[in-house]
């Protein structure tokens, strides 16, 4: 096959892979944000804590991959709910800076929390066999895992779409996030809602953390070093919309990949070049509402 | 003619994608106009307001103060040539002093916000001067308190002195007595009664009783239309404003 | 109202602009501080030069209201200029420190220019963009930076050509408390005048700002370069007293550690910088070395805490105390 070409499905295949991560990861953040008008900057923490949980019970205690993801993903969930009563739910309508302050703080937390308990190297994450190695479809080979990625990825992407659109939990949230007095008068508990959608939201950033453990390694820095990225999925696709941090993250992952592979030496540079330039063309974002 | 008028707007239009919140607007405030600009929700009164103050840009028309074309200058250099305004809802510093509320007003005012070195709080003359007009509206007594320790009532007449710390020649009160309970009404009409006569003064009001207590013209703006325009004695007798804004019947 | 009142209320709101004895006392405890604890100035001169970076991030967050997570840029193009002259035959620290405050400036005022037009979340993120646009490019241009392994090669010439850096840090206390001093009257005189007000009122409320016809951006972009100027001083500061520069003092982790530091102390306050950067560095000294997770983990807390029960920081708490104590005889 032509090299060039070689590389270009290389470079399409893993950068789709890293967006489906990126995007399981940040889309919940895109719904807090859009929806409280909160600024998270410790989203990543509930991401971390996904990876770890769902490491742990596969390498420590030899839980099934699949039970693994859906233990931890129910966990971080569980463990939203109180953080989002009593930690977030003070500061929604504070200051921008109290709120950056104290999810601030709680990354801080994460990151000793992590060491503390997991030690300051990566966690450990072997595929289950079946997903393991190289998978041949038909034209070319590709790594088994990463195909799974993709494509459990692109089911969860289409489930969490027609969720929103068809059922009445997602027509809550749309309503909410369009006009919160207008939803409340209707008489939608926008109390009962934010817990929700906050657990939900972290729920997938546990899923993505868990899932993508392969390419964004679990370790204690975590919710730290890859706090640029999940804001920039955010603020690129636009608060509040759920289509927007997709193409954000489809942009961003197969750029960064083809960055990587291309011109590893201006690699990063150029992803933030963008970022700003397409913040101050639309500081909404791609798909934000004016 | 054009030239006399303290503010005009010529078919002034602004539309968000289908909605038309301005329809070609003429519009003339007169030098000392005590008017009226009323019309039911969502008629764009405010939007009005916030054409003419720059803070909206108009899809197209002309905006004059004074005879000259200001469409295209920012809010701060419309203030510059004259024009103020209060707000519907505060929009005060409300943890800052009554007193410096109207000071930060009056430096600017006097293109002496900009300055690095000198304290606020010792240019004598302009806070003399913020003072004095304190006293005028009767909350000299709570100069040193925050805005937002003042009762509503009290924090409506600040939000006034802001706008007159500027010395406007036009000076447009959206709302001026909303969410004010209705005992303190009186101070508020009291307050823009003996505003200077020279000042050209557009109102935006929903109480009848203050509007023709105060307006000698008044506008009636419906669905970003002016619908008509006349003496309060005119406006109450028309049917078309009966029907539209009133919600009365027109009978044949 | 009588005449009588009136010339109280206005000598009373002229007041607050008067210099306090309790002013001198931070000058006071860092000159007795040099004599009570030699063996510590090194610490010492670091914390100095923390404290102006300190007070260059809240003139921008506390005085203009500009959430920001990327000031370590202007301390970081201020350690680099200082840093790369140094190495490169120009080792004077005071024309060092003039050439980081211009550079640092210039990013200031060009970055102001493009970013302050936005608000909220984006220009959070856009501070944060630049900050670590500039730390890639700095990590890249290996030739002029080191990259990775940090600045190779400064030699610091003694201070106005008398004054030889030490071992034991004694020069370096000195100028960088004098550098501070300097600063600190620079952003008094600024947050007291008409100019620092108008922030304030900036950050109070814009739309009224606009109202009365203030040039908001252009206030803005002000402000944020003087802030970048003196965050480029501390910058030259750090890098002429360690005759260090490495990739960290661009990190969005310093960026946060600075507020940190001045949320404990107070925000807006002027002096909510002299009280957390001291605490925090002091602090960080003797428990990160004792084990750095732990470090992290309070500090994490503490912000927490902060943020839910003590929105003013230590001042903020003081003052309360005080008031309660002046209200009940």
């Amino acid at each position: 096959m032509d090299a060039a070409l070689s590389a270009a499905i290389s470079i399409g295949f893993h950068g789709v892979a890293f967006a489906m991560v990126l995007y399981l990861v940040s889309v919940g953040l895109s719904i807090t944000m859009g929806l409280m008008g909160f600024v998270n900057l410790a989203h990543g923490v509930f991401a971390a804590a996904g990876g770890y949980f769902m490491t742990t019970l596969m390498t420590r205690y030899g839980v099934p991959f699949a039970v693994s993801v859906a233990l931890a993903t129910l966990a971080v969930a569980a463990l939203a709910v109180p953080l989002e009563r009593f930690l977030y739910r003070p500061l929604y309508g504070a200051d921008e800076l109290d709120q950056v302050l104290m999810t601030m703080g709680l990354v801080f937390m994460s990151v000793a929390i992590g060491k503390y308990f997991w030690g300051p190297t990566a966690m450990p994450f072997y595929p289950p066999a079946a997903l393991s190695g190289q998978i041949d479809l038909g034209f070319r080979t590709f790594p088994t895992y990463r195909t799974f990625l993709i494509g459990s990825g692109a089911i969860l992407v289409t489930l969490l779409w027609l969720g929103l659109e068809r059922t009445r939990f997602g027509a809550m949230i749309r309503a909410a996030v369009d006009n919160r007095r207008m939803a409340q008068s209707v008489g939608i508990n926008t109390s009962q809602l934010f817990t929700f959608a906050f657990a939900f939201g972290s729920a997938l950033a546990a899923l993505g953390g868990g899932l993508g453990a392969e390419i964004l390694a679990i370790d204690p820095g975590y919710a730290l070093e890859h706090l640029v990225y999940f804001l920039i999925v955010v603020a690129v696709g636009g608060l509040g919309t759920i289509r927007g941090p997709f193409v954000a993250a489809l942009l961003l992952g197969v750029s960064d990949t083809a960055f990587k592979y291309l011109l590893p030496e201006l690699g990063a540079f150029f992803i933030y070049a963008l970022t700003m330039v397409i913040l101050l063309w639309k500081p909404r974002g791609l798909f934000g509402q004016a | 003619m054009t030239a006399s008028c303290a503010l005009e707007t010529k078919v002034l239009c602004k539309s968000f994608g289908a909605l038309a919140v301005a329809n070609a607007i003429n519009f003339q405030l007169l030098p000392g106009a005590r008017h009226a600009l009323i019309g039911p929700n969502g008629a764009g009164k405010t939007s009005f307001v916030n054409l003419v103050t720059g803070v909206l840009q108009s899809t197209s028309g002309q905006i004059l103060l004074d005879g000259e074309d200001v469409t295209r200058l920012s809010q701060a250099q419309r203030v510059k040539r004259g024009l103020a305004r209060t707000f519907q809802i505060n929009q005060l510093f409300r943890g800052l002093s009554v007193l410096e509320n109207v000071t930060l007003a009056i430096s600017e005012r006097e293109g002496v916000a900009g300055n690095f070195w000198r304290p606020a709080g010792k240019r004598t003359a302009v806070v003399e001067e913020a003072y004095a007009l304190l006293d005028k509206l009767g909350i000299a007594d709570e100069a040193l308190r925050a805005v937002r320790e003042l009762a509503y009532g009290r924090q409506r007449l600040v939000e006034i002195a802001v706008a007159l710390g500027l010395k406007p020649k036009v000076l447009l009160l959206d709302e001026p007595a909303a969410g004010v309970p209705s005992s303190e009404t009186g101070t508020i009409i009291e307050v823009i009664e003996r505003l200077d006569p020279t000042i050209a003064l557009l109102i935006i009001e929903h109480d009848m009783e203050l509007v023709f207590r105060i307006a000698r013209r008044i506008t009636v703006l419906v669905q970003g239309t002016v619908l008509v325009e006349g003496t309060p004695a005119e406006i109450a007798a028309d049917p078309h404003v009966r029907e539209v804004y009133l919600g009365e019947r027109v009978t044949p | 109202m009588t005449a009588k009142s009136a010339a109280h209320t206005i000598a009373t709101f002229a007041r607050r602009h008067r210099l306090r004895p309790m002013e001198a006392l931070p000058w006071v405890l860092a000159v007795a501080a040099y004599f009570v604890f030699p063996d510590y100035l090194a610490l010492g001169a670091q914390i100095l030069a923390t404290l102006l970076f300190g007070l260059s991030a809240d003139l921008v967050l506390g005085y203009a209201g500009i959430v920001t997570l990327g000031h370590a840029a202007f301390y970081g193009v201020g350690a680099y200029t200082a840093g790369y002259l140094a190495a490169h035959g120009v080792g004077s620290p005071i024309i060092g420190l003039i050439a980081a405050m211009v550079a640092a400036g210039a990013v200031g005022f060009i970055s102001g220019l493009i970013i302050l037009r936005t608000q909220g979340l984006s220009i959070l993120m856009l501070t944060l963009v630049v900050c670590v646009m500039l730390q890639e490019a700095a990590n890249k241009m290996t030739s002029i930076t080191g990259g990775a392994d940090g600045l190779q090669g400064m030699e610091v010439q003694p201070v106005l050509g008398m004054f030889r850096f030490d071992m034991y840090g004694h020069t370096a206390y000195w100028y960088a408390l004098g550098v501070l001093f300097l600063g600190w009257a620079v952003t008094r005189t600024i947050v007291h005048s008409s100019f620092g007000r108008s922030l304030t009122g900036i950050r109070e409320n814009v739309a009224r700002m606009n109202a009365i016809g203030t040039p908001v951006f252009f206030r803005l972009v002000t402000i944020y370069t003087i802030s970048a100027m003196l965050a480029g001083a501390a910058g030259a500061l750090i890098a002429e007293t360690t005759q260090l520069v490495a990739l960290n003092v661009l990190s969005v982790d310093l960026s946060g550690t600075i507020l940190v530091m001045i949320i404990l102390g107070g925000v807006g306050r002027l002096y909510g910088a002299f009280i957390g950067v001291p605490l925090y560095m002091i602090a960080q000294d003797r428990f990160s070395t004792i084990d750095p997770t732990y470090w992290y983990f309070w500090i994490g807390l503490l912000l927490v805490l902060v943020v839910a029960f003590a929105r003013g920081g230590i001042l903020g708490m003081a003052d309360a105390v005080l008031r309660r104590f002046k209200r009940s005889p």
